[in-house]
């Protein structure tokens, strides 16, 4: 077969129906984030008090489908994952911003993809919270002078643990599946135990 | 409730801000199992690797944004902020980009997929311990941290932590830990606001 994607790239289509598709799959994301309850801070939050981890039991399932399906795709001949666009690794800032992520999610109860889909059902706390983000992103081009080179700490380039695990990556990919169910049986037990014990917890 | 009247009145409730949550026949249906939002969250992820070697994203979009409402004062100044080097300057809005359509697909996909689940109405989500006052105030507060948190990260949840990490990268896994750690150290502290 040949090889046909990632299609943009491969100049199916042009630049102003990419704005198109980037519309479509837009679409599908706010419906999957909305579909799983995460319009809502505290079904979001939920996560972090431990019972309901839908947080978690979301995201490492979309991980994992995704990256097996890239694989499959891969192996299959029919795309390119040097053409797929995987972001650079920077150690330090990351790890910092990773922090505050998590600092964010917990204070201010939605993150960015969320916080736009809580907008759009109504919540009046998300539409204080994108406003919020707004203010933060008004002040960053300041910090960002300020932080110097920082904002490039630890700079590796683009490095996936495919690099790293000498092992084809279908198979890796095939792990990451395995470990994401074995650990959803982990989590629900969890979920079970602390509702069990403090039965106020509700979503 | 046939499905034909519950879209328009889930819209009026929007609009109206009338909680019909307190309407049995018009109670909120349940949502997806996480699961299954995760698998099509998965395949739209794989779409758009697939048809344009990029995934999601949602602060690299609001940025863009943060940058028009600048310009909108004075694109010279907007244009003079070295953090939006290459924002400005071509013949085509800083706004024409991939990343701000998705976007708004983003809010639309939301908005219809609440409206026909009957989840859209104004409300305040916020545990039973906490006044609106506090609640808006560590909304905005968290919002901040974030926003400076994504930036300095190069992405946020969506665009390292989701998209980074389905494909491996180092740095998105490293914030997949992070962004955990981060909000597991600092539930106990606003769990009032929460539980």
């Amino acid at each position: 077969m040949d090889l046909i994607a990632p299609l943009f790239r491969q100049g199916f289509f042009g630049l102003d129906t990419s704005m198109v598709v980037a519309f479509v799959i837009g679409f599908l994301f706010g419906t999957s984030l909305e579909k799983a309850g995460f319009g809502n801070g505290r079904k979001l939050t939920a996560q972090f008090y431990l019972h309901d981890m839908a947080v978690y039991k979301v995201m490492f399932t979309a991980v994992v489908t995704s990256m097996f399906l890239v694989q499959l795709a891969v192996l299959l001949g029919l795309m390119s994952f040097e053409q797929v666009f995987v972001p650079p690794t920077y150690v330090w800032p990351q790890i910092v911003g990773g922090l505050l992520l998590g600092v964010g999610f917990v204070v201010g109860g939605y993150c960015p993809g969320t916080s736009v889909v809580s907008v759009a059902s109504g919540k009046l706390d998300g539409m204080v919270y994108v406003l919020g983000f707004f203010a933060g992103l008004a002040v960053f081009p300041y910090l960002f002078d300020a932080i110097g080179g920082f904002y490039s700490a630890g700079a590796m380039g683009v490095v996936t643990l495919f690099d790293y695990v000498p092992v084809p990556p279908l198979l890796l990919a095939g792990a990451f599946v395995v470990v994401a169910i074995v650990s959803f049986f982990g989590v629900v037990r969890l979920e079970r135990w602390v509702s069990t014990r403090w039965p106020s917890l509700r979503y | 409730m046939s499905k034909e009247t519950s879209a328009p009145l889930a819209v009026w409730f929007f609009l109206t801000g009338r909680p019909d949550a307190r309407d049995e026949a018009l109670a909120p249906k349940a949502f997806w199992s996480p699961y299954a939002a995760g698998v099509l969250l998965g395949i739209t992820l794989f779409l758009a690797f697939f048809v344009m070697g990029r995934g999601v994203g949602a602060s690299g979009s609001m940025n863009r944004m943060m940058a028009a409402i600048y310009a909108l004062f004075s694109e010279g100044f907007a244009a003079s902020l070295h953090y939006y080097q290459g924002y400005f300057g071509s013949s085509r809005s800083v706004l024409y980009n991939y990343a701000v359509f998705q976007i708004l697909g983003v809010f639309v996909g939301g908005y219809v997929s609440a409206a026909l689940g009957r989840r859209a109405h104004l409300t305040v989500e916020r545990g039973p311990r906490i006044d609106l006052r506090s609640r808006f105030a560590l909304a905005f507060t968290g919002g901040a941290i974030m926003a400076i948190g994504a930036r300095i990260a190069r992405g946020c949840t969506s665009g390292q932590v989701l998209t980074g990490s389905a494909n491996l990268a180092i740095g998105s896994l490293i914030m997949f830990v992070c962004f955990f750690a981060g909000a597991y150290a600092v539930a106990y502290v606003v769990r009032k606001q929460w539980i």
